[in-house]
């Protein structure tokens, strides 16, 4: 710990030392408020981030469609951004990213955040902020809507025991072969091979995309997401296996659907070409 | 003074002291104050587990029995923290258990703990009493089995809200049958069956247990036999609330409740049948705290069941309620002082319930105490918060969630800045605040002139510029925790007010407007300041520089840069000072 420490503040020491730079005279932090400058917003060149401000103003429309390459659906709302009555280039990468993000994130297709003040909004992460136990229980509640009657609630009372099972949300982590983030899914939410398997398709092929890009160095970015497809029939690049409760590596679509969600621990998304030969040979089944 | 008294008396006077803020103010008095304050401090709490290494906190005090620590940024509740991310509780259990052989407390909150620390924990500590862990992960049944297999003398075991990965239910027979010192236990987080069997023992070999919350698990059925061993409960939280309704089943369900005699509060309810509500009618009256926020189950039980709750300080529930649930709330308890109303369906597009502004408007009219709100609703108006916030001056925290983003005042269609205004401007003594709906920079001057005790903000989706962030960093003297998600807040504001960031434990910004360029000049310039980038889109260095970053993290420490970051997180080093001159 005290070697890090020294090591670190070693580091330190050096960094500051280049602070002569000319550069860096113009990226002088002030450490109190400015005074007057909060004024007039639009006056960029009284911050002491003038640097920063024409960056922003001058250059970044161009730099951003460059990154938006990436997608035409993002660029075309980079486009709806920039012709909307927005305050300005600071606004348009606040809205882009927001809209890149939830294209890699959210389950259903985007809205473009300029249209969103009027219509409902797509899914974001985290919005509204409920804890994820507390979603399992509101997706899945047993009452009726408040505008029907009471007696409907009674009468059900006396049945309910069945619901119960459903109402639970069974989620189970899931990891991809070379993306460092895992996931969770509900297998509630789903009831068939299916649809979990594109769930996962949802849930990976945007991370996959990014990471694919960033190991490129961010050159090709023509490619785009692809879907992320055969993951059940192994025809695939991946293949979605899953850890049983006794800790045996499964294939994912060789048991009945039922079977398969009262057993699984953990899922995976495997290179196909990894997959051993052991697994394949004890499990598959066409 | 320090010179007059020996120093056995003034460890004394500090005993007496039980805020940290006070003992940190006795020990800058002076040198001598200093030394006898460390040596006598016994319980420490540390906000955020990278501000501070093990290492420096026993070194400083080196005769603790108690510590809490906390881990991942606030946001890491709705997901918004990458697996991963770190906050692992390893390295502070194996430097105290070489330090601290007489710990007694540990208190964790959203931190990483694998079975092998509760192992550690378990050995290492003889006279280990209480483990809390809230919202914390990593760990699973088994873990639990060390705890109650070696800490003979285990007062509390509290799961909270974690994340535990249920091996098997049998770890609660793990417990010798010598322990009898449990005071409090909480698994109501578990998924799967715990053995009733032992927990039936367990229970009936523990005199002083006050506090017991089952799960889910535990069917209603076996509530009766379980509460006639413990009648001496205060605090009670049942697993599902649900059975085939029966008369005589009925009554042996309220007989049983009937003779906890000591009740205050009750939580649970899952799977809930309103049948069996009336149940616990016997002991509605001697009621503090009431957490219905699992019982999906509506008017007009729901309204019966709390008007009954005269005495009721804290009321936890599903929007079932309603408006009109809340009018009588508001007529019946005149006690309480905190309401949290929680979403039933938070993704329909439509409301699901009659839950509007008015309901708060009643509540907070018809309870004079009321100092704590949270709210999740779907319309709201500058009047109905003007009125709130002149009713409830005494509010010490208001978190009002509309659940659509921007969602305008519904009757004038303009910002709810004034709304909030009103807010700040009233509660003098607000310390958290969470805004929702459509917002203007205006907004945030209000909170940054008004909010001088404000220490924790979340704002999602509001502002229209960076002046919106520079209010309130520039205002907000109090501020510890700021948190921000989507709002059009950049570089110039950060940088700006850099060194404000030094006096708070912590800033978070998603999907804002900040560049990794300016990251990178914050952390060059503030080394006490940790500067993390979250983002998984692979290295930031490689998109255009002032493309901004996905997730920024930043909070002062006296540790230094941590080192079990992962690879999404992207620190500054050396190489980007390099690069950058």
């Amino acid at each position: 710990m005290e070697g890090y420490s020294r090591k670190w503040l070693m580091q330190r020491g050096e960094e500051t030392n280049h602070g002569n730079s000319c550069e860096e005279k113009k990226l002088e932090l002030r450490l109190g408020p400015p005074n007057g400058d909060w004024s007039s917003e639009k006056d960029d060149t009284l911050y002491p981030f003038s640097y920063i401000s024409k960056a922003n103003n001058g250059n970044q429309p161009q730099k951003f469609s460059s990154f938006l390459q990436l997608q035409s659906t993002a660029q075309k709302q980079s486009l709806m951004a920039q012709e909307s009555s927005q305050t300005g280039c600071t606004k348009t990468a606040a809205d882009v990213q927001s809209a890149e993000k939830k294209k890699a994130f959210s389950q259903t297709a985007t809205v473009p955040n300029s249209a969103q003040k009027r219509t409902a909004p797509a899914p974001v992460v985290g919005w509204p902020p409920i804890r994820s136990f507390r979603k399992n229980l509101a997706s899945s509640s047993s009452v009726k809507p408040a505008t029907e009657s009471q007696n409907v609630v009674q009468s059900k009372s006396a049945n309910e025991k069945p619901m119960e099972i459903c109402q639970k949300g069974l989620f189970v982590k899931i990891n991809m072969d070379g993306i460092p983030i895992g996931r969770k899914v509900d297998l509630k939410a789903y009831d068939s091979y299916d649809k979990l398997s594109s769930a996962v398709d949802q849930l990976f092929r945007g991370l996959l995309a990014a990471q694919n890009d960033s190991s490129a160095g961010g050159k090709e970015k023509e490619g785009g997401e692809k879907a992320i497809s055969g993951l059940l029939d192994g025809s695939g690049e991946y293949t979605l296996v899953y850890e049983d409760n006794e800790g045996d590596r499964m294939l994912v679509g060789d048991v009945p659907w039922h079977m398969f969600v009262s057993t699984v621990k953990r899922l995976r998304v495997l290179k196909s070409s990894d997959l051993s030969t052991l697994t394949r040979g004890t499990k598959q089944q066409g | 003074m320090a010179y007059t008294f020996p120093e056995e008396v003034l460890e004394h006077v500090f005993s007496f002291l039980s805020s940290d803020k006070d003992r940190n103010a006795v020990s800058l008095v002076c040198k001598s104050w200093y030394e006898i304050e460390r040596w006598c401090r016994r319980r420490i709490f540390v906000g955020n587990c990278y501000a501070v290494s093990p290492r420096i906190m026993i070194r400083r005090f080196p005769e603790v029995r108690s510590v809490e620590l906390k881990g991942k940024p606030h946001f890491a509740d709705f997901n918004l923290v990458p697996e991963g991310w770190g906050a692992y509780v390893y390295p502070w259990i194996v430097a105290m258990s070489r330090s601290y052989p007489w710990l007694e407390e540990i208190r964790l909150k959203r931190m990483v703990i694998t079975d092998e620390s509760l192992e550690l924990i378990s050995k290492s500590f003889k006279n280990f009493r209480v483990l809390v862990l809230s919202s914390c992960d990593g760990f699973t049944t088994d873990g639990l089995a060390a705890i109650a297999a070696n800490c003979r003398n285990l007062r509390e075991l509290d799961l909270g809200e974690s994340e535990v990965e249920d091996l098997s239910g049998h770890w609660l027979s793990h417990f010798p049958d010598s322990c009898t010192s449990l005071v409090s236990l909480n698994i109501a987080c578990l998924a799967s069956e715990v053995s009733f069997l032992a927990l039936e023992r367990l229970v009936a070999r523990s005199p002083n247990l006050r506090t017991l919350r089952i799960n889910r698990a535990v069917p209603l059925e076996k509530l009766p036999n379980l509460l006639r061993r413990t009648s001496q409960l205060v605090e009670f939280g049942t697993g599902a609330y649900s059975a085939d309704v029966r008369s005589d089943f009925f009554s042996n369900l309220t007989e049983a409740f009937s003779c906890c005699k000591q009740l205050k509060g009750l939580s649970g309810f899952w799977d809930v049948v309103p049948a069996y509500l009336p149940a616990i009618y016997p002991v509605c009256s001697r009621l503090t705290s009431l957490n219905l926020s699992y019982a999906t189950c509506q008017n007009p039980e729901l309204g019966k069941l709390i008007s009954q709750c005269h005495n009721l300080q804290r009321l936890w529930v599903l929007d079932y309620i309603e408006d009109t649930g809340l009018e009588e709330l508001a007529a019946n308890c005149k006690d309480l002082q905190e309401l949290r109303v929680f979403p039933s369906d938070p993704f329909a597009p439509e409301p699901n319930a009659t839950l509007t502004e008015q309901g708060l408007v009643a509540v907070s009219d018809g309870c004079s105490k009321l100092q704590s709100v949270l709210y999740f609703c779907r319309q709201m108006t500058n009047a109905a918060l003007v009125t709130i916030a002149r009713n409830r001056p005494n509010m010490i925290r208001f978190r009002l969630c509309i659940i659509e983003p921007r969602t305008p005042d519904y009757l004038t269609l303009g910002p709810l800045d004034a709304g909030f205004g009103a807010i700040v401007e009233n509660c003098k003594e607000l310390r958290r605040l969470s805004l929702s709906g459509l917002l203007t920079d205006r907004v945030f001057e209000y909170i940054g002139t008004h909010a001088k005790k404000l220490e924790m903000l979340s704002i999602a989706f509001a502002g229209d510029s960076d002046l919106g962030l520079h209010h309130v960093l520039s205002g907000c003297e109090s501020l510890r925790k700021l948190e921000i998600r989507d709002c059009p807040f950049g570089d110039k504001a950060l940088l700006a007010n850099a060194a404000k960031l030094e006096t708070m434990r912590s800033l978070w910004m998603s999907s804002c407007s900040v560049s990794f360029e300016a990251c990178k000049m914050l952390a060059q310039k503030m080394p006490r300041l940790n500067v993390e980038v979250i983002d998984e889109r692979g290295p930031p260095d490689t998109r255009p520089e002032s493309c901004p970053v996905e997730k920024l993290y930043i909070y002062r420490t006296v540790a230094g840069r941590r080192f079990d970051t992962p690879g999404y997180v992207w620190t500054t080093d050396e190489d980007a000072a390099v690069r950058l001159s």
